[in-house]
């Protein structure tokens, strides 16, 4: 699948529309686009910020947005301590604010909405998730998606109220909400397995040690190698 | 020059050794891979350098671990942003490897392809002149190589360390010489054909 076109790799100005808090340290930003959105659940954005002197950074962001045919996308970024660039956007960036942004950037780790998908998300790596999830209840067709996401506490679920319902089974790796039935505790086998269908795809995202536990999961629950895609970023996870 | 950004100065002071936008990871490696790795056997592993050359050559496990090893002492630089520094590799340079198979004068770029469907890009010109290698083993300095892992491509990667590292193929099953450059898997996603750290390469037109 060829997904990203030239037209894709422009640098284009974005404006900042909205910022807005997702969880501790975590915000989400709505940028502006010179066109309407036409990424793939799953696929980035490049982002480049300029000094007076010309030194640059460029980090790459999730669109947590599904297409939606407006010309604007939003982009959840966790702040790092001393992260040069997630330090910017979360101390300095407000709305009317101008950013450089080229994309959407990623073929493999997209997710077009036609078959059954598996997602399973720790920290950060919930954001490209929540495209899809978006995407598929978007389409009208939420059952196409089971998702699971790791997190550390209530809290570090992202998106409000958006990442909950039957297709989301959260995880809860330091403390449990009250009442829960899963005691806190990492991601485990029966926390995947039932939840295998069969001739699915699975799209895996965190940080690299999360990443790797869950594949292995995954394949222990008896998904083919071949069916389960896998993006790693981000210092957390669970 | 990109239009300023308001606010923005960007990092002082940074470790030279470290390439624009990368961050050194310490003591981690990072498994970074599309898919779940593979278990190679190295009963059945081969290794292949064929189309533009002379003759085409394959190695079996025993037959490529009895060839001559180099060490490479160096620094690894992820397009996923990390760093590694102060690393030690062992393995065979490719340079003796092609020798071998004989390069014809119009061969310019290799696809390398690996025993998972993998495939990237290279101008031929990067993999030789003493600058890759198929390397078997690998630690943080000052320790003695061991095996790589299945995670880290073993039983055999190439190690292209001035390139990013999503060049150094895992689990690579062979080499194949070209005229023109044929974009692998991740190039024919949008990444930079040749993928210099130090020019920032990430992307197709950077
Ligand atoms: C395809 C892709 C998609 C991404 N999507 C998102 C996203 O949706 N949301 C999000 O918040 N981030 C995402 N990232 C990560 C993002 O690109 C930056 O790496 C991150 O924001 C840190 O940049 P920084 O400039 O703040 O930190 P830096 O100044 O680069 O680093 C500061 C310190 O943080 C640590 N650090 C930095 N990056 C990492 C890392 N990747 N893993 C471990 N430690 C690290 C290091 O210790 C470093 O010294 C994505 C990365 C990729 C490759």
């Amino acid at each position: 699948m060829e997904t990203t076109s030239r037209k894709t790799l422009r640098w284009q100005l974005a404006t900042v529309l909205e910022v807005r808090d997702e969880a501790p340290k975590v915000r989400t930003f709505r940028l502006g686009l010179d066109g309407p959105a036409t990424h793939l659940p799953g696929q980035y954005y490049v982002l480049r910020l300029t000094a007076e002197d010309g030194y640059t950074a460029q980090r790459s962001y999730s669109v947590a947005s599904a297409p939606h045919g407006r010309p604007e996308i939003e982009l959840t970024v966790e702040r790092l301590d001393d992260g040069e660039v997630s330090e910017f956007l979360h101390d300095v960036v407000v709305p009317g604010d101008v950013l450089e942004v080229r994309g959407p950037v990623g073929g493999w780790f997209a997710w077009d909405g036609a078959g059954p998908a598996l997602l399973v998300g720790g920290g950060s790596g919930q954001v490209p998730l929540a495209a899809m999830l978006r995407h598929a209840r978007a389409l009208g067709r939420p059952e196409l998606v089971r998702m699971v996401l790791s997190v550390r506490t209530p809290r570090g679920l992202y998106y409000g109220d958006e990442l909950r319902g039957p297709e989301v089974h959260p995880v809860f790796t330091k403390v449990a909400p009250e009442g829960s039935r899963r005691p806190a505790g990492r991601l485990r086998l029966d926390d995947v397995a039932p939840l295998v269908r069969g001739g699915e795809t699975a799209f895996v995202c965190g940080s690299p040690a999360f990443a790797d536990a869950a594949a292995a999961l995954l394949t222990e629950a008896g998904l083919p190698p071949a069916a389960i895609r896998i993006e790693q970023f981000g210092p957390t996870g669970a | 020059m990109p239009p300023v950004t308001r606010g923005f100065v960007g990092r002082r002071k940074r470790d030279p050794r470290l390439p624009p936008g990368q961050y050194d990871v310490g003591d981690q490696w990072p498994v970074l891979t599309a898919e779940p790795a593979p278990n190679l056997d190295t009963a059945r592993w081969t290794f292949r350098i064929d189309g533009l050359v002379d003759h085409s050559v394959e190695w079996n496990w025993d037959e490529i671990r009895a060839l001559p090893r180099e060490r490479w002492d160096g620094d690894i630089h992820c397009v996923t942003t990390w760093t590694k520094f102060g690393m030690t590799w062992d393995g065979i340079p490719l340079d003796a490897l092609l020798e071998a198979a004989g390069p014809l004068p119009e061969a310019r770029y290799v696809v390398a392809h690996s025993h998972t469907g993998y495939t990237t890009n290279l101008p031929l010109a990067d993999i030789t002149g003493g600058r890759a290698w198929l390397a078997f083993a690998a630690a943080s300095a000052p320790e003695r190589p061991a095996p790589l892992t299945r995670e880290h491509g073993g039983p055999a990667r190439l190690l292209v360390p001035h390139l990013y590292f999503w060049k150094s193929a895992k689990w690579v099953a062979g080499l194949r010489l070209l005229a023109d450059d044929d974009p692998g898997f991740w190039e024919r996603n949008g990444y930079h054909d040749r993928g210099d750290p130090w020019a920032e390469q990430r992307f197709q037109g950077d």
